[in-house]
């Protein structure tokens, strides 16, 4: 029988820091052995326990793409007993990675289809796994326009900059960075709140639009709205959500909205789906 | 289908030879009340024993279960490297079950035995466990168990089921696992299945109809998750709750866990816990946020998982078994068969 709690051992193979203020930093993982990395087959959406042997587990999304072979990248908020931990490791330490775990986004419905990636601070990581994804030469021309909203508190607190500017310089792909204020005079792209940004700049909705929003609750409560004023109906507002988790399985009883388990049933679901739910997100 | 007496005379020499092939859980009285626990050789279950405070969940799902462990001696090749404990595969059986606790297990299986994953130490204890009922002659005051699909001599879950004729007991064997239980405690005289399932017939009905609870399900389904989530009462249902969480560890029914990591000299160990969604910290952020940061919506979550939401998901009924624990246990009285009927009265005047 296999054993769902059981991780996979890994080791740290780069650790970079991520932002100014050096609270996220995005950790590079190789497989210790080699057949866990082709069972670890995951799809961008997903999420996957990071579990350090006497410390514990945290269920974090998993930054790099399915395109990206021979290791696996996840961006991590120092917040804390793990999380404060795995900040203190370091390149060569070996630990585990338990999943990957939940649904992902709907990327067969998607297909053909005109794709709105909205996304707040660290929760953007999912969201680079999939514009990776997306942008991959195998995959683009399965898509229609791509537009990306992005924002984080300060010039400062952008994550996978180099990324970003050099997505920015492509024409398959529209991007719209913003940031809640900045003193920066050169800085030359949108200041403000993601949701207004949204309702400025994202593609008024027709049938083949969809949106998938992933950020922290007050911003995905605002975006809707937004959303919606746009034109997009709930079955086209795709969002990722995050509710304590601990076992990831869909067992422990601690995720439920409704009777939706985040970890199992989601974290991804349509705004159709989470409107028939109580609002405990 | 086959049916045996017992003498009761002969049951302790047969429960002590049944222990050469599994390990003996049953009622003892201890300090705190009466305990399904595993028995030591010398000690018999107490088979007349009222309803037990805590249920039989324990033996499938222990309060603390190690899981996983891992040596941090970075000398080891293996270090940091995290294993499986070794799950438990020696029989066991479970001696005066009463029939609400056997149905739990049932729907407890719902949860870690499902198509997408299995709990490998809740399913080795369960393949292992051998569940030998009693059924129940004297319903007590909170046992509201023929209400929500079980009752005094329910059958389901169990693979004995037997009934308590004064000098003797009589056993219906329901399952292979009864069978070869039945045989290691060389248990084999047959008596005639026809009168003798009469006999049960005629204490089941005897059984059932001393309880007296009123409480109603047949309109929970038709009812919508948000119309009974919005419903006014949900207020007054907390409000004496003083979250300690003794509903959901008496509650045979409630599995929800949290998993731990210790650590003692160079070894890790995890473990998983009871864990109860009474508590605050149940759904905590570590950003701060709280889904159910307050009193009401924990108590309104416990009631709505166990009559609304299992009952959605799974489409086996409720997820109660009317044991009544809970009930009798409730430090401030709230009445699940009172929320029970307040949800299922519920009309929304939208």
């Amino acid at each position: 029988m296999e054993n769902p709690y059981l991780p996979y051992p890994v080791r740290i193979d780069d650790i970079e820091v991520a932002t100014e203020d050096k609270s996220l930093k995005t950790f590079t993982f190789v497989f210790v052995n080699p057949e866990d990395e082709e069972k670890f087959a995951y799809k961008a959406g997903q999420f996957a326990e990071l579990s350090i042997p006497g410390v514990g587990e945290i269920p974090i999304g998993i930054a790099s793409s399915p395109v990206e072979k021979g290791f696996v990248k996840f961006t991590v908020f120092r917040t804390g007993v793990v999380t404060t931990h795995l900040h203190n490791m370091k390149k060569g330490d070996l630990m585990g990675i338990r999943g990957p775990l939940g649904n992902w986004y709907p990327w067969d419905k998607l297909e053909n289809k005109n794709v709105v990636i909205i996304g707040g601070g660290f929760a953007f990581t999912t969201l680079r796994s999939s514009i990776v994804y997306m942008l991959d030469p195998a995959n683009r021309k399965k898509f229609k326009n791509i537009d990306v909203v992005y924002g984080a508190r300060s010039p400062g607190m952008l994550l996978y900059r180099e990324e970003l500017f050099d997505w920015e310089k492509r024409d398959d792909i529209n991007m719209h960075i913003t940031v809640d204020g900045t003193d920066d005079p050169d800085w030359k792209y949108h200041t403000g709140f993601v949701p207004q940004v949204v309702e400025d700049n994202a593609p008024v909705a027709d049938e083949d639009t969809y949106a998938i929003v992933c950020g922290p609750p007050i911003m995905i409560k605002f975006t809707q709205p937004a959303l919606t004023k746009l034109g997009y109906q709930p079955h086209q507002i795709i969002m990722s959500l995050e509710n304590r988790m601990k076992c990831g399985i869909g067992m422990c009883g601690r995720c439920n909205i409704g009777k939706e388990l985040v970890c199992k049933d989601g974290p991804v679901f349509t705004l159709e789906e989470i409107n028939q739910t109580p609002k405990e997100y | 289908m086959n049916f045996i007496t017992i003498d009761k005379k002969d049951w302790a020499p047969g429960v002590d030879q049944s222990r050469k092939t599994y390990r003996v859980y049953g009622p003892v009285e201890d300090k705190n009340g009466c305990q399904i626990k595993p028995l030591a050789p010398d000690m018999q279950p107490k088979m007349d024993a009222p309803v037990t405070v805590m249920s039989a969940k324990s033996v499938l799902f222990p309060q603390t279960e190690k899981i996983l462990t891992a040596t941090l001696d970075e000398s080891k090749e293996d270090h940091h490297v995290m294993k499986p404990v070794e799950t438990d595969d020696m029989p066991r059986v479970v001696l005066g079950i009463r029939p609400y606790d056997a149905k739990a297990v049932h729907l407890v299986k719902l949860n870690f035995d499902n198509p997408d994953y299995k709990d490998p130490y809740w399913c080795a204890a369960y393949d292992a466990t051998t569940f030998v009922g009693l059924g129940v002659t004297r319903p007590g005051p909170c046992d509201f168990s023929t209400a929500v699909g079980s009752g005094p001599f329910s059958e389901e879950g169990l693979d004995v089921l037997m009934a308590d004729m004064d000098d003797k007991y009589l056993a219906k064997i329901l399952t292979e696992k009864g069978e070869k239980w039945a045989a290691a405690c060389g248990f084999a005289t047959a008596a005639d299945p026809k009168e003798s399932q009469v006999l049960f017939d005629v204490l089941k009905k005897e059984a059932e109809k001393q309880i007296q609870a009123d409480v109603n399900t047949d309109k929970l389904a038709q009812k919508t998750i948000l119309d009974l989530y919005d419903a006014p009462f949900w207020d007054e249902v907390a409000f004496s709750c003083i979250n300690c969480g003794t509903c959901t560890y008496v509650c045979p029914t409630c599995w929800c866990f949290d998993i731990q990591d210790e650590t003692r000299h160079n070894t890790a160990v995890r473990f998983r816990n009871w864990d109860t969604c009474m508590s605050s910290l149940f759904t905590h952020h570590a950003s701060g946020h709280n889904p159910r940061g307050t009193k009401v919506q924990r108590v309104r979550q416990r009631f709505m998982h166990k009559l609304k939401y299992f009952l959605d998901k799974y489409d086996q009924g409720i997820m109660c078994v009317g044991c009544g624990r809970c009930v009798a246990s409730c430090p401030v009285n709230i009445d699940i068969r009172e929320v029970c009927n307040r949800m299922n009265d519920y009309e929304t005047t939208k």
